[in-house]
């Protein structure tokens, strides 16, 4: 495998969030009845006329604002023709020249401080095909309109990766962009979120690019690198044994982890486009512009730049809290409650809570612990009302919906003793019921002094405060 | 400009019409004689001239992101062909 | 009896007669007439009868709009809830519209009664009426011959009498000139003025609807109902729509009338010349200002014209695939088979033929030579017309190089057929209005005069032909078979 270099570009087609479709007042909604959400013009019935949604139109602004792109005055959208069932007009309205979103770029870390410029070709808006169902009859394939016409923004990257790894970082990179633009659900299990892969090799040195293989039908970012990775040993075994990569279209099975041809799709492509007679062209002022610049949230690097500098956090670990717009919610909305506790919460975030989450399956917008929650276990913690071992049962207590982090506390009797008659008393108790480990210590064996404290953590069911029974025991056993 | 019997072939399938083998001569007369015709177009440099798309040199308005529709999925498919299950059916799709 | 559509609103007004009574009327004269002139599709006896009298209760209330109870036909173009919608092809035989388009709901709102569909060439792609599923319509002036097209079923309604008001289409001249070779009144509006919403597609940056009638003073009284602001059309205007009929009477006098000395060149039968030129003697005596003027690119507006439409039409025609609604062949064996099959089967000849041409003229390699080159030429052809109006108010020509053709005449040369529109298609590029009425006969068939005017100036244009219509009985001359 060396000598090979891998060039790959992405094709990302974001699901843009708006109420209702691109072109009709049909509503976007995932997972009704099929064709319930196919309106006259979605099923482009004779006589229909598309009417842009300027909510679409916005989101896909704003997604050039984010990644710095020309942005031209003047949008068209032309017409994509083809037959394809799940597309009703016999063409999909898209943009080929004058798209939206013109020339921008993304920076992607790689390694620890390790940056890399991702070159953004374009962003087009177009609108979603529907859906071929294969499995419900023995002979034929059911059409399902309802997904027709949903809004697209279509990301197109230069051919600027060059491993699998890095098109994840990418793919992850707009993921989480578009996230924090509220401009898409991200769900690649609903296909709200799909990666298109242009993956091509070449001899280290050679300044023309090899001939590409456009990957299709990747519903996640393990599945991304996998299709990749499957892909670039294909092609170098092929060219190694004197064959030629062809220009096509080939479909990922995540079943049996590679890549095949679709025949269905082999026949070349002429897509005749044109502007779509039906539209007109999209004005988009400086004022447009503007106004849309000065809403936009906070980005993610923004993010992790001001958590390294305010919070002192690792880079690391900015990476990880702001990466995801979820993540990074959660924590601004906990640290509210507790802003000196930053870096203990950091570590429960991206510890116990990360750990649960994962265990569950669930996503951090609906843990059962809500940030405050989590602030409060943290603050009782800090005022020594619990040590951090009793806070991990308060934490799974609260988990398992048993209430606040005081409720559990009290109903649990789990207040840390920090009276210090009251540990003296416990300890009392251990040494005299313990000789041989007192004869054992005083002989040098510092060891035993674990012991002690674990057997005074014991009769005192975790309560005592560890650090005065530590103080305590050293004292007594002299 | 004028059409052999295979390029009128590939039109109808690009078009996806079916066209029956002794009708193809008669197409590439009939086109040809139209493509002549346009071919007049071609008396005129207009190299510089900015292509006029819509009449009114207008520009999209745009519309508020609303739900303003409804299921209307019986009504519109009682005039479809082959329907099951809500579904339009078509020969099965090999991808 | 052949009244207007002024006349019938002011009887029922008056209580002369009733809706039901000028409604059961008409259908009588179409149950006479149309098998032999095969104006109509479709007939909808009871939906109209229920029209009607719900209009003659709306009459005793009070409850009157703009046109409560006047019956009209509207070209099988527009899409009808719950009636067939053909557009002339056996593709859409079987389809039922499931909503209205937007003049329909516009006409139902003023309280019209719907006669029925009207025949038309097969999605308006044709200038005779040949073209349709349904068979040719036969020119009441002279069933052998043609009555133009493609809204040729409306503007035959109007001549026979079997409707007082049509509704049609004009993409290259479709209301124009049919218009003119039955002898009635019809106008197309500006691009953007009547929503192009439930209005089949043959061409969406060229199509647009119109009224046919008698009289200019009745096409107001329709236009008025059709034009207007649609948020479901982005290409319809948001231009205020004036008064049509309060600007009837704005006279001729002082107008500045260009005639293109291209519309007078070879090409015009030289008889049609010689009607046109004594109408333009009857403008000058109403105080017209006549001059001759160039419109130097009206030779390439027909190779333009022919790009432009093909273009648009191959794409807004491959939604007709036999999946949602319409004709879908037997027993499809495989995808390709249901897609080439369907659509095989339900178009007809002409439209297969344009089908094809714009297809290619769209396909890699071809687009800038012919798509993107007429988008140019469009531009100039327009320019031409801006120049123009700086000088004249209208500009007016013949409709059509000639009478009324014989049935299949031309049916063997698609483009002789095409060169009959090159007096109407420029407007189309341009997106001006134009209107086309009767000014005299040659053969006994009728011959139009078209008047072009500015964009949204549709008011000067009623209110030219109205001054004329005052001091001229040509649009109230009725075929034998109607009198």
């Amino acid at each position: 495998m060396s000598g090979w270099e891998t060039v790959i570009g992405l094709e990302i087609h974001a699901q843009l969030a708006t109420r209702s479709k691109i072109f009709s007042g049909a509503s976007t909604a995932y997972g009704a009845e099929p064709n319930t959400q196919a309106c006259a013009v979605d099923l482009g019935l004779p006589g229909v006329l598309p009417v842009l949604n300027h909510e679409a139109v916005n989101m896909a602004i704003r997604f050039g604002v984010a990644i710095d792109a020309e942005i031209d005055h003047r949008s068209v959208f032309a017409r994509k023709n083809y037959f394809y069932p799940d597309l009703p007009k016999g063409y999909q309205i898209s943009q080929f020249e004058l798209p939206i979103v013109g020339k921008g770029h993304i920076s992607i870390s790689l390694t620890e401080g390790e940056h890399r410029e991702i070159g953004i070709t374009r962003a087009h808006l177009e609108e979603d095909a529907g859906k071929s169902i294969h499995d419900q009859f023995p002979e034929q394939s059911g059409i399902d309109l309802n997904r027709a016409g949903t809004p697209l923004l279509e990301i197109v990257s230069e051919p600027d990766m060059r491993s699998a790894r890095e098109a994840v970082a990418y793919a992850r990179k707009i993921h989480s962009l578009v996230r924090y633009l509220e401009i898409c659900d991200g769900n690649m299990q609903e296909g709200s979120f799909r990666c298109d892969a242009n993956v091509s090799v070449r001899r280290f040195g050679d300044d023309q690019l090899g001939t590409r293989a456009e990957l299709k039908n990747i519903n996640s970012f393990r599945f991304l690198e996998r299709a990749i990775n499957f892909e670039v040993e294909r092609q170098i075994e092929l060219i190694e044994d004197g064959g030629r990569v062809v220009q096509e279209t080939r479909l990922y099975d995540s079943q049996r982890d590679e890549t095949r041809s679709m025949r269905s799709k082999e026949e070349a492509n002429d897509y005749r486009y044109f502007p779509d007679p039906d539209l007109l062209p999209v004005q988009i002022s400086d004022q447009d512009i503007a106004s849309i610049r000065a809403q936009l949230p906070e980005l993610p690097e923004q993010k992790k730049q001001r958590y390294i500098d305010d919070f002192g956090l690792s880079n690391y670990n900015a990476e990880l809290l702001s990466s995801n717009r979820d993540t990074a919610l959660y924590f601004e909305a906990a640290l509210v409650e507790s802003p000196q506790l930053s870096t203990p919460l950091v570590n429960w975030i991206l510890g116990d809570l990360a750990g649960a989450l994962n265990k569950a399956g669930l996503e951090i917008s609906v843990a059962p612990i809500t940030p405050i929650m989590l602030s409060q276990l943290i603050t009782r913690i800090d005022d020594n009302t619990i040590s951090g071992k009793i806070a991990k049962q308060v934490f799974e207590a609260m988990w398992q919906g048993e209430g606040s982090v005081d409720a559990i506390i009290e109903a649990r009797g789990l207040k840390q003793i920090t009276d210090s008659g009251a540990i003296e008393t416990l300890i009392d108790d251990v040494i005299t019921a313990n000789p041989e480990q007192v004869e054992q210590f005083r002989a040098g064996k510092e060891k035993v002094l674990g012991f002690f404290v674990g057997q005074v953590m014991q009769q005192s069911r975790g309560k005592a405060n560890p650090a005065q029974v530590n103080a305590i025991l050293r004292d007594k056993l002299k | 400009m004028t059409l052999k019997s295979d390029d009128v072939r590939s039109i109808a399938h690009l078009a996806r019409l079916h066209i029956d083998e002794d009708a193809i001569e008669h197409y590439v007369h009939d086109l040809s004689s139209i493509l002549s015709l346009v071919d007049q177009m071609n008396q005129v440099d207009s190299s510089a001239v900015v292509p006029l798309a819509n009449p009114l040199d207008a520009t999209q308005r745009l519309r508020t992101d609303e739900v303003t529709e409804v299921d209307q999925r019986d009504k519109f498919q009682v005039i479809a062909p082959d329907v099951e299950a809500g579904l339009y059916r078509v020969p099965k799709v090999i991808e | 009896m052949s009244m207007s559509v002024t006349e019938i609103r002011r009887g029922l007004a008056e209580g002369r007669f009733s809706s039901v009574e000028v409604t059961q009327d008409y259908l009588a004269r179409i149950a006479q007439h149309n098998p032999v002139l095969n104006c109509f599709i479709s007939v909808t006896d009871e939906l109209a009868l229920a029209q009607a009298r719900q209009a003659d209760a709306d009459l005793a209330n009070g409850n009157t709009q703009a046109l409560t109870g006047v019956p009209i036909a509207h070209k099988d173009l527009f899409c009808t809830d719950g009636v067939r919608t053909s557009c002339g092809s056996r593709i859409l035989d079987n389809f039922i519209a499931p909503y209205d388009a937007t003049i329909i709901e516009n006409f139902k709102r003023d309280g019209a009664v719907m006669l029925g569909k009207t025949n038309m060439d097969e999605f308006a792609m044709g200038s005779s009426n040949e073209n349709s599923f349904y068979g040719s319509v036969a020119n009441p002036w002279n069933i052998g011959h043609v009555p133009g097209g493609s809204s040729g079923g409306s503007a035959a309604a109007i001549a026979a009498g079997l409707a007082p008001g049509a509704t049609g289409t004009d993409t290259g001249g479709s209301i124009r000139q049919p218009a003119a070779l039955c002898g009635v009144t019809g106008i197309k509006p500006t691009y953007g003025r009547v929503s192009r919403y439930g209005m089949v597609a043959f061409a969406s940056s060229l199509d647009q609807g119109g009224p046919f009638a008698r009289s200019a003073e009745d096409c107001a009284l329709l236009l008025q109902t059709m034009a207007g602001f649609d948020p479901r059309d982005s290409t319809s205007s948001e231009q205020a729509v004036p008064d049509y009929s309060a600007a009837l009477g704005d006279g001729i006098e002082g107008l500045k009338i260009g005639l293109p000395k291209e519309y007078f060149s070879e090409g015009l039968d030289g008889r049609l010349a010689a009607v046109i030129e004594t109408a333009v003697d009857e403008l000058r005596k109403l105080g017209a200002d006549i001059k001759e003027i160039s419109l130097p690119n009206t030779s390439l507006s027909i190779p333009t014209y022919y790009v432009v439409a093909m273009a648009e039409c191959s794409s807004n025609l491959s939604r007709f695939d036999g999946v949602r609604f319409g004709h879908r062949c037997a027993d499809p064996v495989d995808l390709e088979d249901l897609y080439k099959r369907s659509r095989g089967e339900g178009f007809g000849e002409e439209v297969k033929r344009r089908i094809l041409i714009g297809t290619y003229a769209l396909s890699a390699g071809y687009y800038d030579a012919y798509y993107l080159k007429a988008q140019q030429l469009r531009r100039m052809i327009k320019d031409d017309f801006q120049t123009a109006f700086d000088s004249v108010d209208l500009i007016l020509g013949p409709t059509t190089p000639e009478v009324a053709f014989e049935i299949g005449a031309k049916t063997d040369d698609p483009v002789s057929m095409y060169l009959q529109d090159i007096y109407t298609i420029s407007l189309n590029l341009a997106g001006l209005p134009g209107i086309s009425l009767p000014v005299g006969f040659v053969d006994g068939l009728p011959v139009g005069m078209q008047l072009i005017g500015n964009y949204f100036d549709e008011s000067t244009l009623l209110g030219a032909a109205h001054s004329y219509q005052q001091v001229s009985d040509w649009h109230l001359q009725v075929p034998e078979l109607a009198r």
